[in-house]
């Protein structure tokens, strides 16, 4: 396999990594909505309210700065990161 | 100064900053002597349109790249700003506290979907997009999938999501101006307007970047210190978003003490168009797990999809800068939408509960009739009480308001100077014009260079460009005030219109251009035009009486529309020969950081 192709085949598993945790905070913890909001959660508000208000906006904030540093490392890993000059 | 305009953005945005405090302050000064209302709303609407114009005359350019990607040197964190004023619209200024505050947790699907989509535009879109080197969203499709057809289908998508957004931006500037420089509304849109135009007419996207950095700058102070001060004038905590808890609880327990008695429906014939009571919960979960997921998917695959978003991230200096650019972007846009639910709790909370000196629930008529406010919000049409019940006090169900209000009106319920309610309209200006110059600029730009450029007259020369880019921004930005001011939809409901619109017809064909080799100019024409028709239709049938099925709305069309995009394009893709050696070579290309843009410097 050449050096692009593996180059592609990590930056795809980290598509996939972050396509999860982007599920979670997005779609699978509303799921719960109702049966979360019984329980209190940061700060004292009701978690699931917490969420739509902080918790998941912030969630995704972290999520696509840990993303870029990710690919940061991926590409130089395999030498495809611009310098500085281009 | 030393050096050039790009090492110097720090300094000469924070001297900017310091300036607008200090003109805060001299307008607080002012007021205590003796300025009147009137004349503190224009002077703070004439001083930041002002600054904004005055920028749009620094950045004129007469080079290509500079017009159409701000010359690519817009570094990581101004960019961040710039997106996050391009962003947040009047929709997410004055109405979203409203939203909220009506409609609770089913309406802050919306606060998800439009910060979740943003984790899509990083890690799918705008990296690959950024080393693609176009000007223009169609751009990118046209090279990359070929042809004229596709070119064009893209301009039309972008121009039916971007023109029904963009009225409603305008509308929003009309109204803001009608109301701080008293003028009727029909003149005020072109007022609007004209300011809007100011600021991108000469120099483009570079004079859009730096009037957005300039007017984030202002609405997010004009959001936060409202808020900051209520919730320390109403001893709910000194910073909100992490004390609200116990003010959060009390609305429940009022909630409950109160109920959500329904009105007959003689009796709501009686309220004015456009306000409402509160009938939702205000913290509990009031909607269905799909209605609250559907809703936050269609925003968050729109705003991957919407243009003048994605072409703000064209103008950073590379592809790591673009990626770390949409993370400062959720984050300055982030500090927005997560005070949007506090200053929703503050304002339901100083209305409704009997033991504060501001609630008026549980007041008689005649003394809710006497506030001063109530007054002034009744005659802007913002505020109504009826006695329904004919008791005599007023009950939760008898006190409706509009969605404007909650921003707007809070302030001066909280009691702070008029000084603050002349700030919040400067913001909400600075909202809605930022927004529109990205849209009326992501429309003209795709229009001159797409069709005009790249179509039509392929040796024009760039002064010829230039000039037809403008002429269409002066053509677009006034048939869109012309629909503004014939005041059609709604602002909140046309900017969830245009959502669903960019993801029906752009989504797929831009995320599989990228990520699916296999993807061709057939499937992606038919991906296009079949999936904006199908969600165009569906919204039709909606409208017009149609039952619609699993669960979609005419708020969430958009999720028919991209499903049927993606079907059309995978099958037609499929059926018709792969992409030739030179395009997947193409793909190739745009997968990795390093080495030149596909598309030159000036093309």
């Amino acid at each position: 396999m050449s050096n692009q192709q593996k180059h592609w085949e990590k930056t795809r598993s980290l598509l996939f990594i972050t396509l999860a945790i982007w599920f979670v905070f997005s779609i699978g913890i509303f799921l719960f909505g109702a049966e979360m909001n019984e329980v209190t959660g940061p700060f004292g508000y009701p978690w699931t309210y917490w969420f739509t208000c902080q918790g998941s906006l912030g969630a995704f904030v972290i999520l696509i700065f840990w993303f870029a540093n990710r690919q940061e490392k991926i590409d130089e890993e395999f030498g495809f990161s611009e310098r500085e000059d281009e | 100064m030393k050096g050039n305009f790009i090492d110097n953005l720090p300094k000469v945005y924070g001297i900017y900053t310091g300036g607008f405090i200090g003109f805060i302050i001299i307008m607080a000064i002012a007021e205590q002597m003796g300025m009147t209302a009137k004349a503190i709303g224009i002077a703070f609407v004439a001083f930041t349109v002002f600054i904004y114009a005055l920028i749009g005359w620094l950045s004129r350019t007469a080079q290509a790249d500079a017009y159409y990607v701000a010359g690519r040197q817009v570094p990581t964190v101004f960019n961040g700003m710039a997106t996050a004023a391009d962003w947040m619209s009047g929709a997410s200024f004055v109405a979203m506290a409203g939203g909220i505050y009506f409609k609770g947790y089913g309406y802050m699907a919306l606060l998800v979907g439009w910060t979740g989509g943003y984790v899509l535009v990083a890690s799918l879109l705008a990296p690959y997009l950024r080393k693609f080197g176009c000007y223009t969203v169609p751009d990118f499709i046209g090279t990359r999938y070929g042809g004229n057809l596709a070119r064009f289908s893209a301009v039309v998508v972008l121009t039916v999501a971007s023109f029904t957004y963009v009225t409603a931006q305008i509308n929003a500037t009309g109204t803001i101006a009608s109301v701080a420089l008293d003028i009727p509304f029909q003149y005020a849109v072109y007022v609007g307007l004209i300011s809007i135009l100011l600021c991108s007419m000469l120099g483009g996207m570079r004079g859009v970047t730096w009037t957005q950095v300039a007017q984030y700058i202002v609405l997010i102070i004009a959001y936060l210190l409202p808020v900051f001060w209520i919730s320390n004038k109403m001893g709910a905590g000194f910073f909100p978003h992490f004390m609200l808890a116990d003010e959060v609880a009390r609305i429940g327990e009022l909630e409950q003490q109160f109920g959500f008695v329904k009105n007959a429906a003689a009796d709501l014939k009686s309220v004015p168009k456009g306000l409402a009571g509160i009938t939702k919960a205000h913290s509990a979960v009031n909607a269905t797990p799909w209605a609250f997921i559907s809703l936050a998917l269609a925003m968050m695959m729109g705003t991957a999809s919407l243009p003048h978003v994605m072409m703000r991230y064209f103008t950073t200096p590379s592809v790591k800068a673009a990626r770390k650019s949409v993370g400062w972007s959720l984050f300055f846009i982030f500090l927005l939408y997560s005070s949007a639910p506090m200053l929703a709790t503050l304002s339901k909370l100083s209305l409704i509960d009997p033991n504060l000196p501001t609630g008026i629930i549980g007041k008689t008529f005649a003394e809710v009739e006497a506030i001063d406010w109530y007054q002034n919000w009744n005659q802007a049409n913002l505020m109504f009480i009826s006695d329904f019940n004919g008791n005599g006090t007023l009950e939760l169900n008898e006190f409706f308001m509009g969605g404007k209000a909650v921003v707007l009106a809070t302030p001066e319920i909280a009691g702070l100077p008029y000084v603050i309610s002349g700030l919040v309209a400067a913001g909400g200006m600075a909202a809605a014009m930022s927004t529109a110059d990205g849209l009326i600029l992501a429309i003209a730009n795709a229009i001159s260079h797409d069709v005009y450029y790249k179509i039509i007259d392929p040796k024009a020369e760039t002064a010829k460009r230039l000039l037809v880019a403008r002429v269409l921004l002066v053509v677009i930005g006034f048939a869109g005030a012309t629909i503004a001011a014939m005041e059609i939809q709604g602002i909140l409901g046309s900017v969830i219109w245009a959502f669903d619109f960019a993801m029906s017809g752009l989504f797929f064909p831009l995320v599989l251009g990228v990520w699916w080799k296999r993807a061709n100019r057939q499937g992606a024409i038919a991906g296009m035009l079949g999936g904006l028709a199908a969600g165009t239709w569906y919204l039709v049938w909606v409208r017009t009486g149609g039952s619609g099925f699993l669960g979609i709305t005419q708020l969430t069309f958009g999720i028919f529309g991209s499903a049927v995009s993606l079907v059309l394009m995978v099958v037609v893709s499929l059926m018709t020969t792969e992409p030739d050696k030179a395009t997947q070579k193409m793909v190739d290309d745009v997968r990795v950081p390093s080495g030149k843009t596909i598309l030159g410097k000036s093309h």
